[in-house]
């Protein structure tokens, strides 16, 4: 592996460790719900702060169950892999190109001068 | 960090949005402009909306015992400045409030405000600051994605303390409970994020120098200027 690979992996591992670490730990034990969502526990909290509260509006679309809701999250983060996945082909597709064509340059300099 | 649809009472939404909208104005009229003086920024562009639509969607466990997610924001906002961000980020939130339920219409202005315009600036000024004082490219990209980040959801604790403060201790008390839900959670996802957002960097570094040095991201080394004198 190259010094650049090895790097770019140890900062993919620190991420993985950083998720994972609250969950081997354990550290939701004590909660209701452990893991429950930030969003989730903000809407708690309002209804808390101001039981009478009462939202007036609601979602024009929801997801009818939790499955198609994270099915929709997958998605969400498909199309946005997709679309990096695309740039970082195309940017080393045009790299290879340009690097076979300064390759085949030199070789066929003399033959258009003859 | 995403305010729930029909959470802010109508006039703090109402006042949110008017708050955001000239952000994002601005925004397409950068965005416009950017495209036709470079249209091979398309790509790249597409690539940091791109990288706003991952990470939102990703829910990671945090210290807390709760989950939240990152925003993706900071990248963009080093690459082609805050303004244009406020459009993609704007993009991500429609399409979480549209077709997830998660955020919303009538918290749209409020969600813009905190993940599309707070955050990117605040992430850019980190990233110029440190910058100026010479710090290498990848420590300025790290902390500016984290700043980037945990403001946001400084920002949407405010937002929520503002609307809803405490009968006891008003607003600082109500702003203390939503940041204890919010930026504590957030830390260690901040970092996370700093560390995806310097990934990408790298990774757009050894594929795309030449839209980096374009943007004023990267700079030419000296065996490079030499090669390009040579040429």
């Amino acid at each position: 592996m190259t010094r650049n690979a090895k790097i770019n992996t140890l900062l993919l591992l620190l991420v993985a460790a950083l998720a994972v670490l609250p969950l081997a730990l354990g550290l939701g034990d004590g909660k209701e719900e452990p893991f429950a969502g930030a969003d989730a526990q903000a809407e708690a909290a309002i209804t808390e702060l101001r039981p009478d509260y009462e939202p007036w509006f609601s979602p024009l679309y929801e997801p009818p169950s939790a499955e198609v809701e994270s099915a929709l999250f997958a998605l969400q983060a498909a199309l946005g892999a997709g679309v990096l996945a695309y740039y970082f082909g195309v940017r080393k597709g045009r790299r290879q190109g340009a690097a076979a064509v300064a390759a085949a340059t030199p070789a066929e300099t003399p033959a258009t001068e003859s | 960090m995403h305010i729930a649809e029909g959470f802010l009472p109508p006039l703090h939404a109402v006042a949110w949005g008017a708050a955001s909208a000239p952000f994002v104005v601005h925004g397409v009229r950068a965005l416009t402009r950017e495209v036709k003086a470079n249209p091979e920024s398309t790509l790249l562009l597409g690539a940091s909306g791109a990288f706003t639509f991952v990470l939102s969607a990703l829910k990671i466990p945090s210290v807390t015992g709760s989950c939240s997610h990152p925003t993706g924001t900071g990248l963009g906002a080093i690459l082609f400045r805050p303004p244009i961000m406020a459009v993609l980020g704007t993009i991500t939130l429609l399409f979480q409030a549209l077709l997830l339920a998660h955020g919303g219409l009538t918290t749209l202005g409020a969600n813009v405000f905190s993940m599309a315009v707070a955050g990117p600036w605040a992430g850019y000024a980190v990233y110029r600051l440190l910058r100026k004082f010479d710090l290498p490219l990848m420590v300025a990209v790290f902390f500016g994605a984290f700043f980037a980040d945990l403001v946001t959801y400084c920002v949407t604790s405010v937002q929520l303390a503002l609307a809803f403060p405490d009968a006891a201790t008003g607003f600082t008390g109500a702003l203390v409970k939503f940041a204890e839900i919010f930026a504590l959670t957030q830390i260690p996802l901040a970092v996370s994020e700093g560390l995806l957002t310097v990934l990408v960097m790298r990774l757009l570094m050894q594929s795309s120098k030449s839209d980096l040095i374009r943007l004023g991201v990267a700079k030419l080394t000296g065996s490079e200027k030499q090669r390009e004198a040579a040429v």
